[in-house]
């Protein structure tokens, strides 16, 4: 399995904000034990929020990325805060908006508005914000021994930033 | 500019406490000037990046960016400069640079110690208001 949990990038303004989406599916296997029917009680598929965090953190990380053209080992440092007040079932989608709110040397920090929709409805409905802090690993991390080649935007960056029509924004050396 | 928009000491710390009790999710009244950033507040060496973001973002006007460098607040690479620190102790130039770099900190009881481990427990809540406030008024 690939740790991808965002589908698509519909959005990107280099430096500003990031709009990407995650249709959640029967066919992922952690759904069944969460929750797995339990004596009296049915199974609850439920999206777990701790993916919900993870979605937001591939998107904002993704948004901090591209504001200093991938060359940055970007790490996610403290999720500052994290209220999501509704739960995701499978056929959903989610939808994950990044907006950045500080970028420097030493690191960045991001606002994030989550939202689900039902492909009966279509209608968007917001149900949580996660807001992040990230930091530059090379600038930041002085004395810990970071790898030199950058771990974080891999192939399955490239693999998300093609489908998106985005390809030309990281380079063939990463 | 007006004498309005000038932050006296009291309401620097306000803001201040504000931003300790939303990056460290703290109560107010666990959060005195004495406080120590790391020994009393259990802040971690992530969470002064946050810090900076925070004060960077409250303390900024619009004719006046309020921008904290690296090592400006908190201190930065000491361990890999021999000069000013030899088997975990800051000599008398690191003290110095310590003294010169940071001003706004009380380093006269860790004087004695010298631990580097124990230079960022010297950073309290009255370091950080002294710090924003000669900034302010730089």
């Amino acid at each position: 399995m690939r740790w991808m949990w965002i589908d698509q990038i519909i959005e990107l303004v280099p430096g500003e904000r990031m709009v990407a989406i995650k249709n959640v599916s029967l066919a992922e296997e952690h759904l069944h034990d969460h929750f797995a029917a339990d004596g009296e009680l049915d199974a609850l598929p439920v999206y777990p929020a701790s993916l919900l965090i993870e979605g937001m953190a591939q998107t904002a990380g993704i948004l901090v990325g591209a504001a200093r053209d991938f060359k940055e080992k970007v790490i996610l440092a403290k999720i500052m805060r994290a209220v999501i007040d509704c739960e995701v079932f499978p056929g959903q989608t989610i939808r994950y908006e990044a907006n950045l709110e500080h970028l420097d040397t030493a690191g960045a920090a991001t606002k994030g508005v989550v939202s689900r929709t039902e492909a009966a409805s279509g209608q968007w409905e917001v149900i949580g914000h996660i807001d992040l802090l990230f930091s530059h690993a090379d600038q930041s991390m002085t004395g810990v021994d970071v790898p030199e080649h950058n771990f974080v935007f891999g192939e399955n960056l490239k693999i998300i930033l093609q489908s998106a029509g985005l390809a030309g924004m990281v380079g063939g050396d990463r | 500019m007006p004498d309005s928009a000038v932050l006296t000491q009291d309401e620097i710390l306000e803001k201040t406490r504000d931003i300790l009790m939303e990056a460290l999710v703290l109560d107010a009244d666990e959060i005195t000037p004495e406080s120590s950033l790391t020994a009393d507040l259990n802040a971690e060496s992530i969470d002064f990046l946050d810090i900076v973001f925070r004060l960077e973002k409250t303390f900024s006007t619009e004719d006046k960016p309020f921008k904290i460098e690296p090592g400006e607040l908190f201190p930065d690479n000491l361990l890999d400069n021999p000069e000013w620190v030899q088997e975990g102790k800051l000599t008398d130039a690191g003290m110095d640079m310590l003294k010169e770099r940071m001003p706004h900190v009380d380093f006269s009881e860790f004087d004695q110690d010298r631990d580097v481990e124990k230079v960022a427990a010297n950073i309290t809540v009255a370091s950080l208001v002294t710090f924003i406030d000669r900034k302010l008024s730089a």
